[in-house]
C-alpha cells in the first residue's frame, strides 16, 4: 500500500537500556497509551463502583480475549501496510464449520485441527489475491469479508449449534480460582509472547517494519515481500480461525452470525495501541493496551449505565483522536523543533 | 530494533505451531468431546426455596430491562409496560443494552447487571444459548431472570413470559379473515422467509385450522417478502395478478402486512381484497383509516413487559420459584398461573379494529 510512512521507526523501536532511554519509551505511541491505560484505570477504579473487583476483572477480560487473539497478526499485517479486513467472517465460517462438523458427528479433537486448517485455507486465499495477483489487500479482503460471511449462511444457514460439551464451553468462561482472571488468558498471554517476540525481536520482525516503511527498499535488501505477506495472511487465518473456534465455546453457541463487526473492534483496538494504519510504524504493548482501553472505556460506561449509543461513540472519539493525536505531536514538533533552529 | 537477538534463527512458522500447541494443551484435559458423549446435566436453576405466595415484593426492588436491542420501537413499547409495574410496586428500572440485536452483544450487558447487582433481569433473548452462561452468573449472584417475547434455553433462566401461544395466533388470523370474506373465498398467505421459524409453524397451523373450521376457504398460495418492504410489495402484486379471484390475503408478518396495505390502499383491489395478519398499529394506522384493512392482531408489547415485572418481581419476592402450578397477581392484568417448563401466557392476541386502534402507540 503506502510507500511513503510518517516516520523512521528505527529510535522508537529500540529496547530501553538507560533511564532517559526509557523515559523516552514512554514519550512513543506505546508509552502514551500504556499510561493513558493505567491512568484511566485508576479513575475508573475510584468513580466507578463495582469497576476494581476480581468478577468484573473477568468479565473486561473476557471481552477483549478475541480482540487481543485477532489483533496479534492482523496488527503485523497493518505494519507491513496491509489490511485484512476478513477477520470477523473467518471466525463466523469457522464457528458455522464446527457446528457443522460437531452435527455430523466429529469428535472436537479433530474438529479443532481441521477448523485451523480451514483458516489457514481462507487466510492463503486473501494472501494467494493480494500477493500473486497484486491487489490491494483493502478491496480483497472487503471481497472476501462478504465471501466468507456468505459461506458461513451456506454452511449452517439460520441454525445455531448448541450442544457442545459442558466441559469445553465451561472452560472457555472459567476462571483462575477467585482471581476473576480467565483461564483462557493463559494461552493468549503465551501468543502475545510469542508474537511480541517475533515482532520486536527477530529478522522477521524487522522485515515486516521495513516492508512497511518502504517496499521497494526492503526488496532491495533481500526481502521476500510477497512471500512475507502471503504468509502473514495465513497466520492471520489461523489465528482468527481459533478466535472462531474460542467464541463458538465462549458463547456456546455456533452460528453463522457470529462476530459480525468484529473486524472494527480489531482494527479499533490496534489503532488506538499507536500502530500506523499507513504501515512501519507500531508495537504490540501498544496494541494489548488499546485493546485493553477499549475494553475497560466500554466496561465502565456500561457499569456507568451510560446507553449504549452514547458509548458507541465514545468509543469513535477515542479512535478518532487516536489517529489524530500522532499528526498533531508530529506538528507541535516539526514547530518546535523549527523555533529552536531559528532561535 | 537495533537487537541484542540478531543471532537467533528466525522463528519461522513457528507461530502457528504455537497457536495450535496451545489450544490443544489448554483443552486436553477435557472430556465427552463427540456430540452426544454427553447427558445433558438437568436444571441449572435452583428450585429448591419454597414459594410463600403472600410474600411482599421487596421495597426498591432493582429491576434490569434487557431488550434484543435498544432504540427498537417494539421493545420501547414494552420498556413503558415495564415501567408502569415497576412503578407500582415502587421498584427501579433500568433499561440498558446493545445497539445491534447479534448473539453475543447482550452477554456483556447481562456481566454488568450482574456486576451492579440487579435483583431482577428481564430480558429477550436474541439467541437461545448464547447469553446462557451470563445468565447463570447472574442468577448465582442473586438475580430472578425473566425471558420475554424470546427465550433461552428453559435451564438458563427462572421464567419465561411468551406473548401469546401459537395456536392462539393463528386462530386468531384465521378467525379475522374469515369474517372478513364471509367465510368462504380464495386465500393466500405472504410469509416472512421460507425457513422462519415461527411462520412455518403458524402457518402450518392456519391451514389445518382452516380446514377443519372454515371448509369453504381455499389456501391457494405462500409467498415469501422476506421480510422485505420492496419484495413484499412485489409479491403482493405477483398475488393479485396470478388469482384474479383472491379474496383475502394474511401475513403474519409486520412488515409483510404493512407493505401490502400499501399496495392495495393504491390499487383497484382497495376494500375488494381484504387484508389480515401480525401488524403494529402505527404502521397499519392509516390503512385502518382508509378502510384498506377492518382488523389485524398483535400480542400487546406493553402488556408483555408489564407481566414480565410482575413475574420477575414475584421471583424475587419468593411468591412463586418458577414451579408449575404457582401463581401470582400481575396487578391490572390480574392472576396469571405458571405453566409447564416455567411458561406464563399472556393472553389471546389484541386485535385491531378502527374502533380501539387509536389507544395504542407502538
Amino acid at each position: 500500500m503506502a510507500i511513503e510512512t510518517i516516520a523512521p521507526p528505527a529510535e522508537d523501536q529500540a529496547p530501553p537500556r538507560t533511564l532517559s532511554d526509557r523515559m523516552r519509551l514512554l514519550g512513543t505511541g506505546d508509552g502514551v497509551i500504556t499510561l493513558v491505560l493505567v491512568a484511566f484505570v485508576l479513575v475508573a477504579s475510584l468513580a466507578v463502583e463495582g469497576f476494581a473487583t476480581a468478577r468484573n476483572t473477568g468479565f473486561l477480560l473476557l471481552d477483549v480475549v478475541v480482540i487481543v487473539l485477532i489483533a496479534l497478526p492482523l496488527t503485523m499485517v497493518i505494519i507491513t501496510g496491509e489490511i485484512d479486513l476478513s477477520v470477523a467472517s473467518t471466525v463466523g465460517l469457522t464457528g458455522a464449520v464446527m457446528g457443522q462438523l460437531w452435527i455430523a458427528g466429529l469428535p472436537l479433537e479433530l474438529i479443532v485441527p481441521l477448523c485451523l486448517l480451514l483458516g489457514a485455507v481462507l487466510g492463503a486465499v486473501n494472501g494467494l489475491l493480494v500477493t500473486r495477483l497484486g491487489l490491494p489487500s483493502l478491496a480483497v479482503t472487503i471481497g472476501t469479508l462478504a465471501l466468507y460471511r456468505g459461506l458461513a449462511f451456506v454452511v449452517l444457514g439460520d441454525q445455531a449449534v448448541a450442544d457442545f460439551p459442558r466441559a469445553w464451553t465451561s472452560w472457555a468462561i472459567s476462571t483462575i480460582g477467585d482471581t476473576g482472571i480467565p483461564v483462557a488468558v493463559v494461552p493468549l498471554a503465551v501468543l502475545v509472547l510469542v508474537f511480541g517476540v517475533v515482532l520486536h525481536a527477530t529478522p522477521i520482525g524487522r522485515s515486516l517494519y521495513a516492508i512497511g516503511n518502504s517496499e521497494d527498499a526492503a526488496r532491495f535488501s533481500g526481502i521476500d515481500v510477497a512471500r512475507t505477506k502471503f504468509w502473514l495472511f495465513v497466520v492471520t487465518g489461523v489465528i482468527a480461525a481459533l478466535g472462531g473456534i474460542y467464541w463458538t465455546l465462549r458463547y456456546g453457541s455456533a452460528r453463522a452470525d457470529n462476530a459480525t463487526g468484529l473486524e472494527l473492534q480489531v482494527v479499533a483496538a490496534i489503532l488506538l495501541g499507536g500502530v500506523s494504519i499507513f504501515g512501519g510504524r507500531g508495537g504490540m504493548v501498544g496494541v494489548l493496551a488499546g485493546a485493553l482501553l477499549l475494553g475497560a472505556v466500554r466496561n465502565a460506561l456500561r457499569l456507568a449505565s451510560v446507553p449504549a449509543d452514547v458509548l458507541n461513540i465514545v468509543t469513535g472519539v477515542l479512535l478518532i483522536a487516536a489517529v489524530v493525536a500522532p499528526q498533531v505531536t508530529a506538528w507541535v514538533r516539526r514547530r518546535a523543533a523549527a523555533r529552536s533552529r531559528s532561535a | 530494533m537495533t537487537s541484542f537477538l540478531t543471532s537467533r534463527r528466525p522463528l519461522r512458522g513457528g507461530m502457528t505451531g504455537v497457536a495450535v500447541a496451545a489450544l490443544v494443551l489448554a483443552t486436553a484435559a477435557c472430556g465427552g468431546t463427540t456430540r452426544g458423549d454427553e447427558e445433558t446435566t438437568g436444571g441449572g436453576g435452583g428450585a429448591a426455596a419454597e414459594a410463600n405466595p403472600d410474600a411482599e415484593i421487596p421495597a426498591d426492588l432493582a429491576v434490569a430491562f434487557l431488550p434484543k436491542q435498544v432504540n427498537n420501537p417494539y421493545f420501547d413499547t414494552a420498556a413503558e409496560g415495564a415501567e408502569a409495574a415497576v412503578s407500582e410496586f415502587d421498584g427501579e428500572l433500568t433499561v440498558t443494552g446493545p445497539s445491534e440485536a447479534s448473539a453475543s452483544s447482550q452477554v456483556s450487558y447481562i456481566n454488568t447487571l450482574t456486576q451492579q447487582g440487579a435483583d431482577v433481569i428481564l430480558t429477550s433473548a436474541n439467541d437461545p444459548n448464547a447469553i446462557c452462561g451470563a445468565l447463570d452468573q447472574a442468577r448465582s449472584a442473586g438475580a430472578s431472570v425473566v425471558t420475554f417475547d424470546s427465550d433461552t434455553d428453559p435451564e438458563c433462566r427462572d421464567l419465561f413470559i411468551n406473548q401469546a401461544t401459537a395456536e392462539g395466533i393463528a386462530q386468531t388470523q384465521i378467525d379475522l379473515i374469515a369474517e372478513q370474506i364471509g367465510g368462504e373465498g380464495q386465500v393466500a398467505f405472504l410469509s416472512a422467509t421460507a425457513n422462519a421459524t415461527n411462520q412455518n409453524a403458524w402457518i402450518e397451523m392456519m391451514e389445518s385450522y382452516a380446514a377443519e373450521e372454515y371448509p369453504g376457504i381455499e389456501i391457494v398460495a405462500t409467498v415469501y417478502g422476506d421480510d422485505e418492504d420492496q419484495k413484499s410489495f412485489q409479491e403482493t402484486q405477483g398475488l393479485l395478478a396470478t388469482y384474479p379471484d383472491l379474496d383475502g390475503i394474511i401475513s403474519p408478518t409486520t412488515v409483510g402486512i404493512a407493505a401490502a396495505a400499501r399496495y392495495l390502499s393504491s390499487s383497484e383491489y382497495k376494500g375488494e381484497v381484504a387484508l389480515t395478519g401480525l401488524g403494529t398499529p402505527n404502521q397499519m394506522r392509516e390503512y385502518v383509516e382508509d378502510g384498506t384493512v377492518q382488523a389485524f392482531a398483535l400480542w400487546n408489547p406493553e402488556e408483555l413487559g408489564y407481566l414480565a415485572s410482575y413475574a420477575g418481581a414475584a421471583l424475587a419476592a419468593g411468591q412463586i420459584t418458577g414451579q408449575e402450578g404457582e401463581t401470582f397477581e400481575a396487578g391490572e392484568l390480574g392472576e396469571y398461573t405458571v405453566e409447564e417448563g416455567g411458561v406464563v401466557v399472556l393472553g389471546e392476541p389484541t386485535v385491531f379494529t378502527a374502533e380501539n386502534i387509536g389507544e395504542f402507540d407502538f
